[in-house]
């Protein structure tokens, strides 16, 4: 029997690690540094019409150093802990960081601007699942899938992971910050076979946890996966035409992702924002509230302090429509003339840049039956594919499925068809927001309506 | 990294003591792997050294390096696959690692003995570089940005900021397998890419170009090969400023040959990987033999092209790449494959199972996919349509492989109007279904061309780097998606 086991790390989390690093990047000739430490474990089962596909399992830890020699930085990263390994990467940031040229805005934040308390967001479960119990629940979830609809004919499988890690930062101002995060999740992906052609559809439904105990069950997201995938059965093109567009709550959430990256410092000093010189104004319909919020308990996006050890906070992007802040870590901030929002996102061996924590919009009051049947004539959009947004001009083009809306019902599913719009204007022209928000990764969104789009078909 | 051992290059087999692992530890690994019910294992060994520089704002103000190395242990034992991955590479780690893949199989009792690996040589170099001219001193890195920076600048005034970064990854990789090969390869990949942002008041665009390969320092700076390619970015971002919105529905499209061939990509590759076809979730699923295309398309899978971002010498399971024919004159030919799936379908193996790295499993993954040549001049593949679009270049592209519904959007574009190239369109996105694409091609040029080596495809979330090639191609109807009428 197979179990994951709690990581093992250092009684000291690493503390003593980093600091004989920060300690030898020093005498190297580091005016400043940081280093970030993670580990952690993974455990992934697939299973496929009801047996094991894949089953994967490991450990892994790595390490990133970032140093300052004066205004020239340089970045690296090994999972290699070694003294000989370590000593190699000090001073070979310190020759990158020499070759660079002067970026008179580099350095760490002011120590005066560390965190100073790093509050517990149940951000952790120690649960220990063996891997029999986590084969069973993603063997639970196909089932329920197929179970649900005599359509549901196969399946692309569905995937239990399990995932526990720790996080350490420490920097030359002596900040040493760390915290243990976990994750569970189960996704299933059946495909349906309209019975009288043989054609296909496939779709998926899938819940994250913090928690073990908190994921849904098994069953209720294998069902939910399978009526999703049966009610695209049937789908058509639609003629080309101007209507109202609906998005169900994935497809607003990838959005409200665009206006995350449109307000996320880098795209704006770097001049590749089309909301670009615009904090203050309206940019969008004075429905839209929109939070970003590191704090939340429990939170998929949660931590108690940014890449850089600055104490993450609940911000105000949007309130109703005029853009109250932008997203920005300490090197974009100063860019902008703005201090550092506590939002500095950190990849092991990557210079900080700019991330959501838990971003997301704030509720109306309506069902989405209630949106959908405000619409005579319109889309409903489930899915979107494709890269058709242009972040410098707001230009947006993808493709779509989802379903027809006639008289305030849903009539049937369409599919190859794009929606195409500008950003700019999809924003202002949000007419109803949705009650339904439920967060299911670090940005979420109700069920939204936007007045008018551009429906490509026939 | 110890510089000696990496300036002598392959065809000399990587000895596994480059991981601190004896030829015995790997075989004891296999031993241990080597459970009734297991079909097949391997143990892949890797070690990764990459590198990059970025410029924006006119200075080269951010350089990275990282280093990994690790082991990937798989068994498969019919339709399942175990998996385990380590950053450590002790014998414990390994057996560790071994135990856990062979988690899937039901017996512990053992079939027969493991052979004994025996070191093969790659067959053949299709990029031998240097490990010290891959790693060129930063300063180099530097100055070449630079350079880029002044040419796109020069280009035109409206430029006013430029991006651009320089990205080289040096990988040698190890793979031991149950069925007693021992092969080495010593990848080189490398890659600028430059985004520049045109201002005209109000107006704002961009504009991308890049290129790469597994290719060395050097040819960046052949004939000025970086200041074309700055030249280019800045081209396409003066252009789209006097841009038009892009029509709205069915209509002909031309796609320029190149980059444009990630139609084939979306269209058919991802469809033709034999592990949904096993699975049967693919639109393609059961076509071999059957027509897919028009009599005047002819597609291939190559990974066996000099220097190329999609070539290697072998894949990720020591198979050498080869030049598979998808689709022949229109007829459906074959799948391409990894070991898994061509043992479980019966059917040849291609050399296409390939992996992101020590920490992913192997799937059936596209090299360098492209459309043979046909015999249409260019201009007269233009001068056919009397209303339509003409694509020359693209961002990227996504397909949902079950109903085979593709989509891929226009960088570069222009309306044709009775057959003259008039203005340039920005926002088209082009949607389709794989199934049927092809058989509405009805005029293919003589003028293949392959991309620069820009590619990268993400399937199952690992991303691998891969080539496409196009000739230039008449569609006679697929919907284009804009907001004009």
């Amino acid at each position: 029997m197979l179990q994951t086991h709690p990581t093992s790390e250092p009684a000291d989390g690493y503390a003593q690690l980093a600091a004989d690093v920060l300690a030898r990047a020093k005498v190297c000739g580091a005016t400043e540094a940081d280093i970030v430490v993670a580990d952690g474990e993974t455990f992934s089962v697939q299973v496929r019409v009801g047996t094991v596909d894949r089953l994967t399992k490991a450990r892994e830890k790595r390490l990133g150093l970032r140093v300052f020699v004066g205004k020239r930085s340089a970045t690296t990263s090994t999972s290699d802990f070694s003294r000989e390994s370590l000593d190699r990467l000090v001073t070979d940031t310190c020759t990158l960081a020499k070759a660079v040229v002067e970026d008179d805005v580099s350095g760490l934040p002011d120590a005066a601007q560390m965190a100073m308390e790093l509050p517990n967001l149940d951000l952790y479960d120690g649960t220990v699942l063996d891997t029999d119990t986590q084969i069973d629940w993603a063997k639970r979830g196909e089932a329920a899938a197929f179970a649900a609809d005599p359509r549901v004919t196969n399946s692309e499988g569905a995937e239990f992971d399990s995932s526990s890690g720790r996080v350490v930062l420490a920097n030359s101002h002596g900040f040493v910050g760390s915290y243990k995060s976990s994750n569970f999740s189960l996704s299933v992906s059946p495909i349906a076979t309209e019975p009288e052609t043989g054609a296909m559809q496939r779709d998926a439904w899938y819940e994250v946890r913090r928690k073990f105990a908190r994921l849904a069950s098994a069953e209720s997201i294998g069902e939910e996966a399978a009526r999703r995938a049966v009610r695209r059965l049937g789908a058509r093109k639609v003629a080309t035409k101007r209507v109202p567009v609906v998005f169900d709550q994935e497809t607003a959430g990838s959005l409200l992702a665009n206006l995350c990256s449109a307000v996320s410092g880098y795209g704006l000093y770097k001049r590749a924002s089309f909301l670009l010189d615009k904090l203050g104004q309206v940019i969008a319909s004075d429905l839209m509230t929109v939070y970003d919020d590191g704090r939340m308990l429990d939170g998929l996006g949660s931590r108690p302090f940014d890449g850089e050890g600055l104490a993450t906070r609940k911000n105000t992007i949007v309130e109703r429509g005029v853009l109250k802040s932008y997203l920005l870590d300490t090197y974009s901030g100063k860019k902008l003339g703005l201090p550092s929002t506590g939002n500095a996102s950190r990849s092991v061996g990557e210079s900080p840049s700019v991330g959501p924590t838990n971003f997301y919009l704030v509720p109306g009051v309506k069902s989405p039956q209630e949106i959908i049947g405000s619409v005579k004539e319109g889309l409903y959009v489930t899915e979107l594919i494709g890269f058709g947004i242009n972040m410098v001009t707001g230009d947006y083009s993808r493709g779509a499925c989802g379903f027809w809306i006639e008289n305030g019902e849903l009539a049937y599913p369409v599919e190859e068809i794009t929606i195409a719009g500008n950003l700019k204007h999809m924003l202002n022209d949000i007419e109803v927001i949705g009650k339904d928000l439920v967060f299911r990764g670090r940005i979420a969104s109700p069920t939204l309506k936007i007045s008018e789009m551009m429906v490509a078909g026939n | 990294m110890d510089g000696e051992e990496e300036i002598r290059r392959m065809l000399e087999p990587v000895p596994l003591s480059r991981f601190g692992v004896t030829e015995v530890e790997a075989q004891h690994a296999l031993d241990r792997l080597n459970v009734r019910d297991v079909d097949y294992a391997d143990l892949y060994f890797e070690s990764r050294t990459s590198e990059s520089v970025s410029m924006e704002e006119g200075i080269v103000k951010r350089a990275a390096k990282s280093v990994s190395q690790g082991v990937g242990v798989r068994a498969t034992a019919g339709e399942k696959t175990g998996f385990a991955y380590s950053d450590e590479l002790t014998k414990k780690d390994l057996e560790s690692a071994a135990d856990t893949a062979r988690y899937i199989a039901n017996s512990p009792r053992g079939g027969a003995p493991v052979p004994v690996p025996v070191q093969r040589r790659p067959t053949r170099d299709l990029y031998p570089i240097e490990r010290a001219k891959a790693e060129v001193a930063t300063a180099d890195r530097v100055a070449l940005l630079n350079e880029i920076d002044a040419e796109a600048r020069r280009y035109d005034p409206r430029i006013k900021n430029v991006m651009a970064s320089f990205n080289t990854e040096y990988k040698v990789v190890v793979v031991a397998t149950s069925d007693g090969s021992l092969v080495s390869d010593v990848q080189p990949l490398s890659r600028l890419q430059i985004t520049c942002i045109a201002e005209d008041h109000d107006n704002r665009q961009v504009g991308s170009f890049g290129g790469g390969g597994r290719v060395g320092f050097e040819y960046y700076r052949e004939d000025d090969r970086h200041l074309s390619y700055a030249r280019e970015a800045a081209r396409e971002a003066i252009l789209n400023l006097s841009a038009v919105d892009a029509p709205a529905g069915v209509m002909p499209v031309v796609l320029a040959g190149g980059w444009p061939g990630i139609l084939l990509h979306e269209a058919i590759g991802h469809g033709l990987e034999a592990d949904f076809n096993r699975k049967k979730t693919s639109a393609f699923s059961n076509l071999v033999g059957k027509r897919v295309a028009s009599d005047v398309c002819t597609i291939v899978d190559d990974g066996t092209l000099p220097f190329r971002r999609g070539s290697l010498n072998m894949d990720d399971e020591g198979t050498p790449t080869s030049c598979t024919t998808l689709i022949e004159k229109g007829i459906l030919r074959r799948y391409i494959t990894d070991k898994l799936n061509a043992r479980l379908m019966g059917i040849p193996l291609t050399g296409n199972g390939r992996r992101e790295n020590y920490q992913s499993v192997v799937l059936p993954r596209m090299t360098n996919t492209f459309m043979l040549a046909g015999e249409s001049d260019p201009r007269d593949i233009i001068r056919s349509v009397k209303k339509g679009l003409y694509a020359v270049s693209f961002g990227g592209g996504q397909v949902d492989i079950t109903n085979g519904k593709f989509v891929f959007s226009a960088s570069e574009a222009y309306l044709i109007e009775d057959g003259q190239i008039t203005k340039p369109v920005k926002g088209a996105t082009l949607i389709g279904s794989g199934p049927e694409i092809l058989t509405k091609v009805s005029m293919v040029g003589h003028d293949l061309k392959l991309d620069n080596g820009i590619g990268t495809c993400g399937k199952d979330g690992q991303s691998v780097p891969v080539g496409v090639g196009l000739p230039t191609i008449r569609i006679d109807e697929i919907t284009v998606g804009g907001t004009q009428r």
